[in-house]
C-alpha cells in the first residue's frame, strides 16, 4: 500500500523499519522534519531519541551508541555536517557502523536554506582528516529516500563503516507516494561491541595507533576494505543510454530534471540519454565509461559550481568532451535551460561544433 | 599464603606510561578499586579522553572506548542511552574536559546523564608539554604563559565543580586531592560514591581530582605535592559540592 509522505519523514520511518532504534541530532533547515518525526516515533518503538546540544555532540553520541552495538542514525544539513566531520573521521577510523543524513542546502558559510548539491566534494572526498572513505548514497525520489535508508544500514553493518545519504532540500521537503519497507527484526550480531565484558575478554574501540608501522598496517587494512566496497557496491541507473550521442550525467534532484529533459530532447530528434550515479562513493567510473561509449558529448548537470563533473572527467579520461551546467545558491536548473544546453552541445548535425571541455 | 594486598582486578597488568611521580597512577588505582568494590567490572564501559590519559584503555580492565578530544561525555551519553543497565564512566584531564569539551560536559550534566566523570586537574596540558589550561593558576608559568598566567591576556582559572553545582542535573559533585594519604582515602570514598549514584540511577556524578604534573611543573614529585597543597587548594577548595543524603 502506498502512502504519501515528505522525504525527510519517509527516510525516518524507513530507518525505524530497518531496525534503527537510536537517533542523535540537532535542528537545522531543511532536515528538521526528520528529527521531529523521530522525536515522536522512536519512543513508540522503545527507541532512543536525543536532541543534542550541538552537531559535534550528536556525532560523538553516535560514536558511543554505535560502539555499544546500536543501529544508529544522525541527520543534518551542510553547516551541521561540517561540524560532524571530526566525528565522522573517528567513526571511519574505529570502523563503527552508522548512517549520517545530509539534506543539502546552499553554501558556503551559513549560505541559505534552499536546495543544493554543493556538499558533493565534502561527502565524497573525505571532509574530515586522514585517509578514509564514507559510502555515499544519492536518492532521487521519496521512495529512494526510504529504500536507500534501509540499504545504508545494511552496508554500514556489512562493512563496519559510516554511510552517508546525500539528499537535498527538495527531496527532504517534497511529498510523494511511496511503498514503505517491511520491518526488520533480526539484526546482525556485533562481536566487537563494547557492552560490558561479562564472560569474555574485554574489548576496545579506538583509533589511536602511536606506532607508525602499526598505523600504516591499520590504514592498509582500511584501504583493502575500501577496495572491496568499490568492487561490490557500485550502484547506478541508466535511461536511454544504448544509442545516446549526448549523455547527461546527474544525481539526485538534478537527475529527475535531466530525465524530463532527455525525453524532450528525444522528441526533437536529439539522441540523448541519462546516466545517474546512485553511489557517489564508490563512483561508477567503469559503468559510466561504458554508458558513454557511443556519446559524442557529455553534459553534467548539478546544483553546484561543478563538483561531480570532476569524477565524470576522471571516468571518461578525455575521450569525450564533458560540458557542465549548474546553478548554485539554492537555484534549481530548469528543464528548459538544460534542454537548451543539450541542443547546443548535442543537437543533430551540430555535434562537430561542440566546444572542447 | 594468603594475600593481603593485590592490584585491583579492574586494572590490567600493563605498566603505566605516566611520568615518574605523576598521580594518574594513584587515581587509576582508586577507580579500579571502586569498580572492584562495587563488583561492576563486567558491566562497566569506560571512555578514555585525549591528553595524558589517552591510553587509559590499556589500563582499565573493562570494555573501553577512546573518544575524540573533549567529547567523552557525549560518547558516554551514547553508550549509556543504548545500555541503561551498564555502568559508564569517563576519565578526562583538564584540557580535555574544561576547555575543548566544556559544552559536552555541561550539557551531559544538565541532562542528568547517568554517567560518572573522573576529572583529573593538574593545572596544565600535560601530554603536549605543559601549556596553559583553563585551570592554570594566575601567575603560573607554562610554555604558553612564559611570564606567568596574566589576567589581562588569559583571564581567570575555571572552577568546574562550582560551575556544575548551579545545575539541577548533577547529584554528586566533589573535589578531592591525592597529595597525601589522608586525601587519597577521601578521594577513594568520593569516587565510590560517584559510581554508587549511577548504580542507583539518580543522575550525573563528577569527581574532580587535583593532581600533580612534576615533569611540566619543573618540580621534583615531593615539591610538586607541596606546591599543589600550597597553591592549588586555595583556588580549588576541596569538598562535596552536591551529595545525596
Amino acid at each position: 500500500m502506498k502512502v504519501l509522505m515528505k522525504g525527510n519523514e519517509a527516510l525516518a520511518e524507513a530507518a525505524v523499519r530497518a531496525g534503527c532504534r537510536c537517533f542523535f541530532g540537532y535542528p537545522i533547515t531543511p532536515q528538521t522534519e526528520l528529527l521531529e518525526y523521530l522525536a515522536r516515533r522512536l519512543p513508540e518503538v522503545g527507541g532512543v531519541f536525543l536532541q543534542a546540544e550541538s552537531e559535534v555532540a550528536a556525532i560523538n553520541m553516535v560514536y558511543g551508541a554505535a560502539g555499544a552495538g546500536a543501529r544508529v542514525l544522525t541527520s543534518s544539513s551542510g553547516p551541521g555536517i561540517s561540524l560532524k566531520q571530526e566525528g565522522i573521521s573517528y567513526l571511519a577510523a574505529a570502523e563503527l557502523p552508522c548512517v549520517i543524513v545530509n539534506i543539502m542546502r546552499g553554501g558556503p558559510g551559513l549560505g541559505g536554506i534552499q536546495p543544493s548539491q554543493a556538499d558533493y566534494f565534502q561527502a565524497t572526498r573525505g571532509g574530515g582528516h586522514g585517509d578514509y572513505r564514507v559510502i555515499v548514497l544519492a536518492p532521487a525520489s521519496v521512495q529512494e529516500m526510504a529504500d536507500l535508508a534501509v540499504l545504508a544500514f545494511e552496508l554500514a553493518d556489512a562493512y563496519r563503516n559510516p554511510v552517508m545519504i546525500l539528499g537535498d532540500g527538495i527531496l527532504g521537503q517534497m511529498m510523494e507516494p511511496l511503498e514503505l519497507p517491511p520491518f526488520k527484526e533480526d539484526l546482525p550480531a556485533r562481536e566487537w561491541a563494547t557492552d560490558g565484558c561479562r564472560g569474555r575478554a574485554r574489548r576496545i574501540i579506538n583509533s589511536l595507533y602511536l606506532d607508525a608501522e602499526e598505523l600504516e598496517r591499520h590504514n592498509l587494512r582500511l584501504q583493502e576494505k575500501y577496495r572491496r566496497i568499490a568492487e561490490r557496491e557500485v550502484r547506478w541507473e541508466e535511461y536511454l543510454t544504448g544509442d545516446a550521442q549526448v549523455l547527461v550525467v546527474a544525481f539526485g534532484t538534478c537527475a529527475r530534471i535531466a530525465r524530463a529533459t532527455v525525453k524532450a530532447a528525444r522528441s526533437e530528434g536529439i539522441r540523448a540519454g541519462l546516466f545517474r550515479p546512485i553511489t557517489l562513493w564508490p563512483y561508477p567510473y567503469r559503468q559510466l565509461q561504458a554508458a558513454a561509449a557511443s556519446a559524442r558529448a557529455v553534459l553534467v548537470v548539478e546544483m553546484n559550481a561543478g563538483q561531480m563533473v570532476e569524477d565524470v572527467r576522471l571516468a571518461l579520461e578525455g575521450r569525450v568532451p564533458v560540458h557542465f551546467y549548474g546553478r548554485t545558491g539554492g537555484m534549481v536548473p530548469a528543464s528548459g535551460a538544460v534542454l537548451q544546453e543539450l541542443r547546443r552541445i548535442g543537437g543533430v548535425g551540430r555535434v562537430q561544433h561542440v566546444r572542447p571541455a | 599464603m594468603s594475600s593481603t594486598f593485590a592490584p585491583p582486578e579492574a586494572l590490567t597488568k600493563v605498566p603505566f606510561h605516566y611520568c615518574p611521580g605523576c598521580t594518574h597512577g594513584i587515581i587509576h588505582r582508586l577507580v579500579g578499586e571502586a569498580i572492584d568494590r562495587l563488583s561492576i567490572r563486567e558491566r562497566t564501559i569506560g571512555v578514555a579522553s585525549v591528553g595524558c590519559s589517552v591510553l587509559a584503555y590499556n589500563y582499565f580492565n573493562v570494555d573501553m572506548q577512546q573518544a575524540a578530544h573533549g567529547r567523552a561525555p557525549a560518547v558516554a551519553t551514547g553508550i549509556k542511552r543504548v545500555l541503561p543497565d551498564r555502568v559508564v564512566f569517563t576519565y578526562q584531564g583538564d584540557g580535555d574536559l574544561a576547555s575543548i569539551g566544556l559544552a559536552e560536559l555541561v550539557h551531559a550534566a544538565a541532562r542528568g546523564e547517568r554517567i560518572t566523570v573522573i576529572f583529573v586537574n593538574n593545572a596544565n596540558y600535560g601530554m603536549t608539554g605543559g601549556q596553559m589550561a583553563p585551570t592554570t593558576l594566575l601567575g603560573q608559568i607554562t610554555t604558553t604563559t612564559p611570564s606567568g598566567r596574566a589576567v589581562k591576556e588569559a583571564g581567570y582559572p575555571l572552577r568546574v565543580v562550582e560551575m556544575l553545582a548551579t545545575l539541577e542535573g548533577p547529584v554528586y559533585l566533589a573535589r578531592v586531592s591525592v597529595h597525601d594519604p589522608a586525601n587519597v582515602i577521601r578521594a577513594r570514598r568520593a569516587i565510590i560514591k560517584a559510581f554508587e549514584v549511577q548504580l542507583q540511577d539518580l543522575g550525573f556524578a563528577l569527581v574532580e581530582v587535583l593532581s600533580i604534573c612534576p615533569t611540566n611543573w619543573g618540580k621534583k614529585p615531593v615539591e610538586a605535592l607541596s606546591w599543589l597543597k600550597e597553591h592549588m587548594l586555595p583556588v580549588f577548595p576541596l569538598g562535596e559540592f552536591r551529595a545525596v543524603s
